[in-house]
């Protein structure tokens, strides 16, 4: 099981062809309270990099991209009914969706632990 | 952040309490503290809330004859308020108007207390994004019959139902003033204009203060641990739920008191007289009624409706447009403000928010939010 970060702030953790998507820590703390979660529908596909799912904090609505290609086969109904579930745990009971994984070798082009730390340190 | 940022009096003191900066109206601003907005905006809502707003214009208007009167009746042919008979040590919140009637800017006007030494002037607050237009404004319609005094000052507002008890606490006949009127005090020794007003709905006092001595009060309000200090993102949510305009917003030079809802803006006499720039349309708009017009938006979901979300018709017509909207922590639930026609400013209709391309049920409703609790004098 690998996790991966996007410069964008979304981690994505693999298991076989399937992986689970979430904000990271960092991109939660930023946000600040989340009031709103906006999930796509399951079956829905997505492209790398497209816009798949909506976070709003008091401040402002986010963009949540997908990290890698694939389709949607669960999302977190827990985030929608309560989204401060989103700053409890970002990287565990707050993800996001569940992608099957349609071009897998998309994945070496992410970010491991340690170069995402080094990019939000520069950012 | 650019270079040409500029940074207020209480800077150092903004990042020492962890402030995150961020530039608005040219200035560097804490738009919130490690607490963060929601926490920040609930503590106003129960305690007591510092705000720097020292960003915002503070000028003195005045005549060479010292005559309320005078200066009133000058400032009037810019205002649709009541300024003339303003009684001393009070204040009036009205609007800036162009010739046609639009809104250049909303400001606070005070008639300063007697003990000042300044009788005869006026104390004007008004946003900070605006302020040297609005100066030039002001001097350019009133020309050598009026002074204008721009003043380099610090403006601190505390807010929430705690307020007064940490006034009091330096000034016992603070508690009393009721909203809207303003006293010459001292907070330690430190000679303030307190002002109660605010823009959360709470109740809450502006002190105005010489910039020396800004980060003395500042700190000295912040000693007592009923108060916290408070950035622009929880200001901004506490007034949306107020119901309280933001300029260049909820209000442009385009859009009249009548089409911004502040007929209560405009006073009983100056219906009937007129006299000030664009009265003709304020006036008309004030007998036939105005098209589109401010009102509030409940949207029935949880998805929040920002600024520039398209308002539509359940057949997806679309009508008017979100001018501020967001989440509001206390009323647990997204809310909004924004412009519909005339025929969809009843409240308790149905309308539609377009947000990311999908529509979303709302309702108009009644403004404010919240209750807005501003203290009116001893209970009788």
């Amino acid at each position: 099981m690998t996790t991966k970060f996007t410069k964008d702030h979304e981690w994505i953790r693999v298991e076989g062809d399937t992986a689970t998507v979430g904000i990271t820590k960092h991109a939660a703390e930023q946000l600040g309270d989340v009031v709103f979660v906006e999930l796509p529908d399951v079956g829905k596909s997505f492209s790398q990099g497209d816009d798949m799912a909506v976070v709003e904090s008091v401040k402002a609505a986010s963009d949540v991209y997908a990290p890698v290609s694939g389709e949607v086969i669960e999302v977190n109904q827990s985030i929608v009914d309560a989204p401060e579930g989103v700053n409890d745990a970002p990287e565990g009971d707050g993800w996001f969706v569940k992608l099957k994984l349609s071009d897998p070798s998309q994945l070496d082009g992410l970010m491991d632990e340690a170069a995402y730390k080094e990019h939000v340190a520069n950012a | 952040m650019s270079d040409d940022t500029k940074k207020l009096p209480l800077n150092d003191l903004h990042e020492e309490l962890g402030g995150k900066m961020v530039p608005f109206a040219g200035y560097s601003m804490p738009v919130q503290f490690p607490t963060g907005v929601k926490e920040e905006h609930l503590w106003v809502r129960e305690n007591a809330g510092l705000f720097d707003v020292s960003h915002m214009g503070q000028a003195f208007l005045s005549v060479e004859s010292g005559n309320h009167g005078e200066v009133a009746g000058l400032l009037e042919k810019l205002v649709p308020g009541e300024i003339q008979k303003l009684g001393k040590g009070r204040i009036r919140y009205t609007l800036l108007l162009n010739d046609e009637g639009g809104i250049l800017d909303d400001l606070m006007v005070t008639r300063l207390p007697e003990n000042l030494d300044r009788e005869g002037q006026l104390f004007l607050v008004v946003n900070a994004a605006v302020k040297e237009q609005d100066y030039k404004y002001i001097e350019e319609q009133l020309g050598d019959r009026a002074k204008l005094e721009v003043l380099d000052r610090c403006l601190l507002a505390i807010q929430g139902p705690k307020a007064h008890e940490v006034i009091a606490g330096f000034d016992p006949e603070a508690a009393e003033m009721p909203f809207m009127s303003v006293r010459a005090s001292k907070i330690d020794g430190v000679p303030v204009l307190l002002s109660r007003c605010g823009y959360t709905g709470e109740d809450g006092y502006e002190i105005s203060v010489a910039n020396g001595n800004a980060e003395k009060i500042a700190r000295l309000l912040l000693d007592d641990e009923r108060v916290k200090p408070i950035g622009l993102g929880a200001r901004d949510s506490l007034r949306l739920e107020a119901g309280l305009c933001l300029y260049g917003h909820d209000m442009n030079p385009e859009i009249s008191p009548v089409g911004a809802a502040l007929t209560f803006a405009i006073g009983k006499r100056r219906r009937e007289e007129g006299g000030f720039a664009g009265a003709e349309r304020v006036l008309r708009e004030l007998n036939e009624g105005c098209s589109p017009i401010r009102v509030g938006i409940k949207p029935s979901g949880r998805a929040p409706a920002r600024e520039g979300v398209e308002i539509k018709t359940a057949d997806g017509e679309t009508i008017g447009k979100v001018t501020s909207g967001g989440f509001g922590p206390t009323v647990e639930g997204p809310v909004a403000m924004g412009y519909v026609p005339a025929q969809y400013a009843e409240e308790g209709t149905d309308i539609m928010l377009d947000i990311r391309g999908k529509l979303h049920p709302a309702q108009v409703v009644r403004l404010p939010f919240i209750e807005p609790r501003y203290y009116r004098g001893p209970k009788k």
